[in-house]
């Protein structure tokens, strides 16, 4: 069973189906009959508004938080999640919205934790050199990887949470949001990077507030409202469309207030010569 | 990324000119003050504090510094702090184990019964003692990771439950003899390295500080990774092989260095090992630190509290036996009274932080010499024992305090 999952993807294959995932937290209802698909080479994101699930989505494909209802399929198999542990060995890497990194240690071995060289002699030269070569890949600008991550900024911790997600070749990428802390340069080299992972065959999904990223890279716009599926859009999708499908409604605050600047630049407009 | 610059290419881990570097000897006593001002103490604290009191006592008592009493010490330090490396463990994962001094006693009076008493061979009767603290720990590790309790509570229940365990298999006699004369018992008072091994391990000590750091650095080197320099790795090996040469030319005017306290050292030497070059100390470390993002990197989380616990349990008990080798007996006041805080305080004292994530096996070598040292200070000076205890619960009041301070001043200098 293992063979077929650890075997190459293949394009185009479906790498992840989710078929009716619910998850409760006491009374609230965080997911409710979740349906989502991602093919290998392809790049969904997820988008949402604040305390619409996605985090919690991304969680249960960590194998941090379980699911109360609904079948996970993974390259073909059914599967069950039952710790992190589970959703590494199947290669699913996951950046977490609250990064997950441990202060207390290095960068190199936030970078490697779990997934050490050497178990008995810790090959420290080797792991070094391998997060140089990580952090270059996203052009990060880390002045020392013997830092505690206590000691990195915002962006910094991104980074290295990022590059942690890439050491082990995985078959499929979580990311959630994955860009919120990054500078300008930091930005496009994220981009970049999952254009670069999409084309090698892995599948990727990626939550994000900024529509403009996610217009930059997406393959599918898939909308989750209050925990339930609000439609799947292509990145061609006008933003009145998109913004309607988060918020439910098209009278919204975010038309209103572009409503709201038209009219007030229109008159200007007219006013010139 | 590179070819902006002129010049050779910079390494690999130089290349962000944010950083200073500092290089040569001067350059590494500068960017020691550095790292002491920024709140990355390491040892400094109690080196100093050791400094002091050693300096007060000795000018209070001239037998204090002599070789007679320093062996003395090394003997008492050796039991203790053997207790205290299991503190150390345990306090890495964030967590405490408040009956390592019960779980001692217990030991000593296991030894007692079964090599006395019971008439098993001597060796069989240790490993037994050792093997029923890993079971106490196991049964502290179940009721963690099982049922959520806290290690406070369930290792407070286990310092009376354990105490009673010692009291009944002593049953009415309440102390057993171990004979004098007998290998264990010489081991725990009266056996020392031969001269010539003091020296060999000593100079053997620097050499192989010296090899492996000049390994680490022609790896390094070819790895195109910024690396020591052979001067400054050969100073350092000097400095070492002076300082313990020195000390054990001291020691042996006297009896000379107890095996006992070489085989404390062994073990700090191995642990300081486990927790920094190995899988298993990396893990305990990022349990210590953040168990969540521990969790989430995949570690089983579970099995590393569990060994923590019971290797804490079995290291009190190891030091249950020693003890019991040094008085010669076991009895039912074993383990109770001071030595439960006594091997707490060592480890913080020597600087392992009471939170979890930080700290190291050397922290109970030094810790408990300091502990030991005031206790002997004061003994030589007839005072009693009431003044020792409000002495070491101020050195462990300061200790904690520059704990705090150090953290508070590590994260206005971004190295928390
Ligand atoms: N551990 C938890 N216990 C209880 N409720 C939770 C927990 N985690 C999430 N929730 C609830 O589930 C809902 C969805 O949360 P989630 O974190 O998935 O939102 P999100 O879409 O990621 O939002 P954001 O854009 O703000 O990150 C919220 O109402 C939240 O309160
Ligand atoms: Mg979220």
């Amino acid at each position: 069973m293992m063979d077929k999952v650890q075997a190459p993807v293949a394009a185009g294959e479906l790498v992840l189906s989710l078929r009716g995932i619910s998850k409760h937290f006491g009374a609230v209802s965080a997911l409710t009959e979740i349906d989502l698909d991602v093919q290998a080479g392809e790049v969904v994101a997820l988008v949402g508004d604040n305390g619409a699930g996605k985090s919690t989505l991304i969680k249960i494909l960590a194998g941090v938080h379980q699911a109360s209802a609904g079948t996970m399929t993974f390259r073909g198999q059914t599967v069950t999640l039952a710790d992190p542990s589970a959703s590494l060995a199947l290669g699913i890497a996951t950046v977490f919205q609250d990064l997950a990194l441990c202060e207390n240690l290095d960068v190199v071995a936030n970078i490697f934790l779990g997934k050490e060289l050497h178990p008995l002699q810790l090959d420290e030269v080797a792991m070094e050199m391998r997060a140089w070569t990580l952090l270059r890949e996203l052009s990060a600008r880390i002045p020392s990887v013997r830092q505690p991550v206590n000691a990195l900024s915002g962006g910094q911790r991104q980074t290295v949470a990022i590059a942690r997600s890439l050491l082990l070749e995985p078959k499929l990428i979580l990311l959630d949001e994955p860009t919120a802390a990054l500078g300008v340069a930091q930005t496009a080299e994220v981009l970049d990077l999952i254009e670069r992972v999409r084309d090698r065959g892995l599948g990727v999904v990626m939550i994000s507030h900024n529509m403009e990223d996610v217009r930059a890279v997406a393959d599918r716009i898939v909308v989750l409202r209050l925990g339930r599926n609000n439609g799947v859009f292509y990145p061609d999708a006008s933003n009145q469309e998109l913004v309607s499908a988060i918020t439910g409604a098209s009278d919204n605050a975010v038309s209103r207030r572009s409503g709201r600047r038209r009219a007030q630049t229109a008159p200007a407009q007219e006013a010139q010569p | 990324m590179s070819g902006d610059k002129e010049g050779p290419a910079p390494l690999l881990d130089r290349a962000d000119e944010r950083v200073t570097h500092e290089t040569g000897i001067g350059g590494a006593i500068r960017a020691f003050f550095d790292r002491v001002r920024s709140g990355e103490l390491g040892a400094l604290p109690v080196v100093v504090g050791l400094a002091i009191i050693w300096t007060v006592f000795q000018s209070l008592n001239s037998v204090f510094l002599s070789s007679n009493n320093l062996v003395n010490l090394l003997f008492d330090s050796s039991t203790v702090g053997i207790i205290s490396l299991g503190i150390v463990c345990i306090l890495m994962v964030g967590e405490i184990d408040l009956s390592v001094g019960s779980v001692s006693g217990f030991a000593s009076a296991v030894v007692g019964v079964l090599w006395v008493n019971e008439g098993l061979p001597v060796w069989l009767a240790i490993i037994a003692a050792v093997a029923a603290g890993g079971l106490i720990g196991s049964l502290y590790a179940l009721l963690f990771n099982r049922f959520g309790m806290p290690s406070f509570v369930s290792t407070l229940s286990g310092l009376l439950a354990v105490l009673g365990l010692q009291l009944y298999i002593l049953g009415q006699s309440g102390s057993i003899n171990l004979p004098y004369g007998s290998a264990m018992v010489n081991f725990g008072q009266s056996l020392f390295m031969p001269h010539v091994v003091a020296y060999a391990i000593a100079a053997l000590a620097g050499i192989l500080a010296f090899v492996t750091g000049y390994r680490t650095a022609t790896r390094r080197q070819a790895a195109g990774l910024s690396s020591q320099s052979l001067n400054k790795l050969l100073f350092r090996a000097i400095i070492v092989v002076v300082v313990l040469e020195a000390l054990a030319i001291y020691l042996n005017q006297d009896r000379g260095v107890p095996w006992m306290f070489g085989l404390f050292v062994g073990l700090v030497v191995a642990l300081n090992y486990a927790l920094t070059r190995t899988t298993w100390g990396r893990w305990v470390t990022a349990v210590g630190g953040n168990r969540e993002a521990a969790r989430r990197a995949g570690i089983n989380v579970r099995l590393i509290y569990s060994s923590a616990f019971i290797l804490c349990s079995m290291l009190a008990a190891l030091g249950g036996v020693l003890a019991s080798a040094r008085l010669a007996s076991a009895s039912q006041q074993a383990g109770t009274g001071d030595v439960n805080l006594d091997a707490i305080a060592a480890a913080v004292i020597g600087g392992t932080s009471l939170f979890g994530g930080r700290g190291s096996a050397y922290s109970a070598l030094l810790g408990i010499i300091v502990i030991q040292s005031i206790a002997s200070g004061l003994t030589l000076l007839d005072l009693s024992s009431s003044l020792r205890y409000m002495i070491t619960g101020g050195v462990l009041a300061i200790a904690v305090i520059v704990d705090s301070l150090a953290r508070r001043s590590r994260v206005s200098h971004g190295r928390a």
